[in-house]
């Protein structure tokens, strides 16, 4: 089975560093020397225990204040399978870091301390892992140790999970709900004899068995680089490089360029010296057309019977908003979406979500940073109508502010009603 | 304009095509180095002469074939570098016909800019960064790729793939740029500049394997072979004018190899018959000691590394 990349989400203090340190222990995987930096550094500060946090907060200020701040990224394998995970921060000021880890990850855990149960930040991480689409998810309940191991403290937190599952349905997605110690080592690598009530797999085992087959939908390869050797020898060649993306691309298949609608057909996929017949999803190639047309970076050449109906000048997005500056209406912006970027004007702020993400606030001036709103957008150029729910890659974006150059939002463009 | 066909140029047999199969490691290092040179008007990369800004090399020259790779190499020459690696170096260049800029520390120490250390455990690490930050800025690179990965270190598992640096080259790492899935952001200010890390969710034995199934070239001391080292504090030392050693530290003739390559004053050797990619990559596998274990500029402090990529190292 290919890697596994997992996110960790939690609220400040429930654990995530603690637990990823005792999967490494747990599986053997960290070495020596690391190890033994870690039992003098718990020595050093008088506790009684490994604390196997340290494995992960990477920072000075992470280890002064015992908090997670940025996202590490943390590799491990079994005879199974080879895992990454993004160990991201918990508290809420560091929300965008959170997502950073998330939005590359294919399974979430998500951790609730036994003993406070689903908290605000427990519906934030998990409202945003239901934006990206996270399909699979794992509801840790960590600390159990802290509750005597009580069945009743687990059942209580899984209650009020699924409340949230109910409310924000997404097909497909599995859910585990796992009661553990990660101070202790319970259901994190090896299934617990404490909680005899408890019958299911331990953490590592639901992530050895995790499929993560992504969803077939039409192939496209957005431009990153024009290939021109101008050399003696190639000196008339164009190549376009780029990733791709959905299924396979074939020689002979027909694509479209959007945004100017030509049609053409893939005459050659190369890589590096080399001719294919077809390259599946994630390929980095480059491909030659039948026809001499004018494509440039950020162009996407898809696979498909294009119309008009394929290019649109206003979307309305689910945005994250990341920024310490407020967004206001009417605020210009880069919009970028794969190796695309344009100027884009926020029309309208619809909405934004309630603290506990039950309802939605209408009528607002502003999204302040980590809000989660519905917004309108004018794009200066025409981009590909197409949602989130259609493609993965081509429905989202994030806007770069003009001023800063800072990333201050991600974007999931919604279906069109 | 009628335009070339590649397998026309290069009689390349259409009749026997086959469907490409991914290295998805590969794949991803090689989609950022193309947004480097699409997002950035004068990229450079790091080279070292170590495997790792090796294997980057070879990756930015897949990316880009049939053309040149469009950015020069910087190597930072520190002066203590082991003689195999610039040997190596320079026979790459001209293998491939590569521009290569060489900085050298041993500038900044005559002109006074720096100091060098003293002492047991003396070295030219800390230095690099001053000659590295005046390159940058005297050639106006706005992006340095570098072969650095997350597995490495606990700091380096904390960096983005694009890492903003401010003008005077600091990482602030507690105000990183958030990242979403393979969407990168590389738009910066005059004077500010981008380190990219296109091979950042690559491991140790990745490299290793990829090396190998490439069939990469990499200098001699990555191998085992005989060499003058002495021991202290259990690391295996090499001897040598760079590295301080006091008269009661003995120096014998070993069997070693370098799991990690840099100056000869700041990097140990491991004990090794490993002559051959397997073998060595077989030794990794089983070994209980981290890669940069035997990194004598790590353990200066829990945050040796943190500390230096604030001041604008590598």
């Amino acid at each position: 089975m290919g890697v596994l990349k997992i996110a960790t989400a939690g609220s400040v203090d429930d654990g995530k560093s603690t637990l990823i340190g005792r999967l490494l222990y747990d599986t053997k995987s960290l070495p020596i020397d690391k190890l033994q930096a870690i039992k003098d550094s718990s020595e050093r500060k008088g506790y009684d225990y490994l604390d196997l946090s340290l494995a992960t907060d990477g920072l000075v200020a992470e280890r002064e204040q015992g908090i997670t701040i940025d996202v590490a990224h943390i590799y491990f394998s079994t005879p199974d399978r080879s895992y990454i995970i993004a160990d991201a921060p918990g508290h809420i000021e560091y929300t965008r870091n959170m997502i950073t880890g998330a939005s590359t990850s294919q399974i979430s855990i998500i951790l609730i301390d036994a003993r406070k149960g689903v908290v605000e930040q427990t519906f934030r991480h998990f409202y945003i892992n239901h934006l990206l689409q996270t399909s699979d998810l794992i509801v840790a309940v960590n600390k159990m140790d802290l509750v005597d191991y009580k069945e009743s403290a687990f059942a209580k937190a899984e209650q009020a999970f699924q409340q949230l599952l109910a409310k924000h349905q997404l097909p497909h997605r599995k859910v585990y709900f796992i009661p553990v110690s990660a101070l202790k080592g319970d259901n994190v690598v090896h299934t617990s004899i404490t909680m005899p009530w408890y019958h299911g797999p331990s953490i590592l085992q639901v992530l050895s068995q995790v499929e993560t087959a992504a969803p077939l939908v039409q192939s496209f390869l957005q431009v990153q680089n024009v290939i021109r050797p101008k050399t003696q020898k190639y000196h008339d060649y164009r190549g376009f490089a780029g990733r791709i993306k959905g299924d396979q691309l074939k020689v002979g298949d027909p694509v479209t360029v959007l945004p100017s609608l030509k049609k053409s057909v893939v005459e050659a996929i190369h890589f590096n010296g080399e001719n294919f017949e077809a390259a599946p999803a994630g390929s980095s190639v480059s491909i030659s057309l039948q026809d001499d047309l004018n494509v440039d970076r950020g162009d996407i050449l898809i696979k498909t019977e294009a119309s008009d109906s394929l290019l649109t000048k206003n979307i309305t997005a689910t945005l994250c908003w990341m920024d310490t500056q407020p967004l206001v209406d009417k605020k210009k912006m880069w919009l970028q979406y794969g190796t695309q970027r344009i100027m884009c004007r926020v029309e309208q702020l619809i909405s934004k979500k309630s603290t506990d993400f039950q309802s939605d606030v209408t009528d607002i001036k502003q999204l302040h940073l980590n809000d989660i709103g519905q917004i309108k957008i004018k794009t200066s150029k025409p981009v590909p109508s197409i949602s989130f729910n259609q493609s993965r890659d081509l429905g989202r974006f994030i806007l770069i502010d003009p001023v800063s150059k800072n990333t201050s939002a991600v974007g999931f463009v919604e279906d069109h009603t | 304009m009628t335009l070339q066909r590649l397998n026309q140029i290069e009689n390349v047999d259409f009749m026997d095509l086959k469907n490409f199969k991914p290295n998805l490691l590969e794949a991803e290092a090689i989609y950022i180095i193309r947004e480097v040179v699409a997002q950035f008007e004068k990229p450079v990369l790091l080279f070292s002469g170590g495997k790792d800004s090796i294997t980057l090399l070879h990756l930015a020259m897949k990316a880009f074939y049939p053309a040149r790779i469009p950015f020069p190499l910087l190597h930072v020459d520190t002066g203590h570098n082991f003689p195999e690696t610039i040997t190596f170096r320079d026979q790459l260049v001209q293998q491939y016909d590569l521009e290569l800029i060489v900085a050298h520390v041993q500038d900044n120490i005559d002109a006074g800019i720096v100091k060098e250390e003293t002492g047991r455990y003396s070295s030219r690490n800390q230095l690099q960064t001053q000659t590295l930050l005046d390159a940058i800025e005297a050639h106006g690179f706005d992006a340095c790729m570098g072969g650095a990965r997350r597995d490495e270190e606990k700091a380096r598992a904390k960096e983005r793939i694009f890492s903003v640096r401010n003008d005077f080259g600091e990482w602030d790492e507690k105000n990183q740029r958030p990242e979403l899935f393979d969407l990168l952001n590389g738009m910066i200010d005059m004077g500010q500049n981008v380190r990219c890390f296109p091979i950042s969710n690559w491991t140790e034995l990745d490299v290793w394997n990829y090396i190998r199934d490439e069939k990469i070239e990499i200098p001699s001391i990555y191998y085992a072979h005989q060499r003058s080292v002495f021991e202290r504090d259990g690391l295996i030392w090499s001897d040598s004018p760079h590295v301080y050693r006091d008269d009661d530290e003995q120096v014998t003739t070993q069997w070693v190899r370098f799991r990690t390559v840099g100056d000869m004053s700041c990097t140990a050797a491991v004990a090794s018959k490993a002559t051959t990619i397997d073998t060595v990559i077989n030794e990794i596998s089983g070994s209980s000691i981290s890669e940069r274990g035997a990194r004598i500029d790590d353990k200066r402090s829990e945050a040796a590394m943190e500390t230096r990529k604030q001041q604008g190292y590598f």
